[in-house]
């Protein structure tokens, strides 16, 4: 119910009472309300759920965890194999 | 696709289970609250790449299985009068009420529509200017701004044949009243990111205090709920309890503002029945007065039914993370995906549906 996927911003229109965009999520795109992420510039990440955009993602912030992930898997391979 | 396949990623997601390993030192018991997020788990199979002292139990965040009974009921008996359009999230069709569901008033001639979004709703309703059109607003502070904008929209358009059945439920009461309980066992908490999406920090970061719990805000994918569970060990290990945001890619401290906002302007808190566990005090919203007329419940009139949930349903303990789906009698052969008996069966994203679709069927001894 609280599913809500990633998608790009390729354009965004502004209706005055509304703002709308088309969001590319793979390979369908979408009429997106983004009257919650007012903000929002094509080229941007988005979070959609039923209709809107709730959040846009931060880039940088989902950098620090990338590089966190590396960090771990690299200590993973460095590891000796446990025993399970 | 970018921001969901490094969250998939095998690799990381077996290194992550690894650093819990090697962390873990006492038996722990972790409850994701959301029902989307142990879709996820089950789904991936992630319980078994934990180590045996970190248990997970399932928490009552599926808007779809909490419904009350009733409330299906008058939805049904809404969508079955003529001249009315149903509207609803594909999730509630085949919820039952107790004689029918929304599939059947379809068959038996109801107009009765599926829609991905609530602005599709006020669309038809433009579109049909002598029909009635009411939406079937249910979901939790994810959903209710959303369903808020439709009510806006339909306003702001001047239509007089839009209306909405509102069941939003709240998060953060049901957490207070499971951490509130004599018999919980959950020591540390994944909260719902989407709905901290809306509603930011603020709440969680009372609860955790309050209840002395640590508390992550997390994603749903696997990465996501492997780092979460990781971050909460860390802290019960460390004997620490705190908030912390593990889904900082899309949760920030206040929140969405206008979400909330908007929220705010058409809804009040209100009272609410969870089917399975009960009335929780503020739970809830209900429309404002100014909102009056989108009310469906006002619009068809209330009506008070009450109905009572089949008693071999275990449903109030697992939603609790009392008990597992697998420790009811009726899991897997009187209730099952296709007849449900109760809440957390009805939806994919309750624990019991979500056990049954991924084959965790070791119920001790299934008395068929
Ligand atoms: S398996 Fe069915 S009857 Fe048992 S608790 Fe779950 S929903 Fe209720």
């Amino acid at each position: 119910m609280c599913l809500a996927i990633p998608g790009k911003v390729v354009e965004a229109t502004d209706l005055g009472f509304s703002r709308i965009a088309k969001v590319q999520f793979g390979g369908i795109t979408r009429q997106v309300s983004l009257d919650f992420v007012p903000e929002t510039q094509p080229g941007d990440y988005v979070l959609v759920h039923v209709g809107f955009a709730i959040s846009r993602i931060s880039p940088e912030e989902a950098e620090r965890t990338y590089e966190l992930l590396r960090q771990i898997q690299e200590a993973d391979e460095l590891a000796p194999e446990e025993p399970l | 696709m970018k921001y969901l396949d490094e969250y998939r990623d095998a690799d990381i997601t077996r290194a992550l289970a690894a650093r819990i390993r090697a962390r873990v030192t006492r038996p722990w018991v972790l409850m994701e609250i959301c029902g989307g997020q142990t879709h996820t788990l089950m789904r991936y199979g992630l319980p078994d790449l934990l180590p045996p002292e970190v248990e997970l139990v399932h928490g009552p965040g599926c808007p779809v299985c909490v419904a009350p009974l009733e409330f299906v009921d008058r939805a049904i008996e809404i969508a079955s009068r003529p001249g009315v359009i149903f509207v609803s999230y594909g999730d509630m069709l085949r919820v039952p009420g107790s004689q029918s569901d929304l599939f059947r008033v379809r068959a038996a001639g109801g107009d009765v529509r599926m829609a991905y979004s609530p602005l599709e709703a006020v669309k038809l309703a433009q579109e049909y200017p002598t029909r009635q059109v009411v939406f079937f607003g249910i979901g939790f502070e994810t959903t209710a701004p959303a369903n808020a904008m439709a009510v806006w929209h339909a306003k702001r358009l001047g239509l007089t044949n839009f209306s909405m059945l509102v069941s939003h439920v709240l998060v953060p009461p049901a957490v207070r009243l499971l951490l509130g309980s004599p018999v919980n066992r959950v020591q540390g908490f994944i909260a719902p990111g989407h709905v901290c999406t809306i509603m930011g920090h603020r709440e969680y970061q009372a609860l955790s205090t309050e209840f002395h719990v640590p508390i992550v805000i997390g994603g749903f994918e696997p990465v996501d709920l492997l780092e979460a569970i990781a971050m909460l060990v860390d802290q019960l290990e460390d004997g620490r309890a705190q908030l912390e945001n593990q889904y900082s890619r899309s949760v920030t401290r206040e929140g969405n503002i206008p979400a909330q906002k908007l929220m705010e302007e058409v809804f009040e808190i209100t009272d609410r029945k969870w089917r399975g566990i009960g009335m929780i005090p503020l739970s809830g919203h209900r429309f404002r007065e100014e909102y009056a007329a989108y009310d469906a419940e006002r619009i068809f009139g209330a009506q008070e039914i009450h109905v009572e949930e089949p008693a071999e349903c275990i449903s109030a303990l697992v939603l609790q993370g009392l008990k597992k789906p697998v420790d009811c009698t009726a899991f897997g052969t009187r209730c099952t995906p296709e007849q449900p008996l109760g809440a957390p069966m009805v939806s994919s994203e309750g624990a019991c549906a979500a056990y049954y679709a991924y084959r965790r069927h070791t119920a001790p001894e299934a008395s068929a």
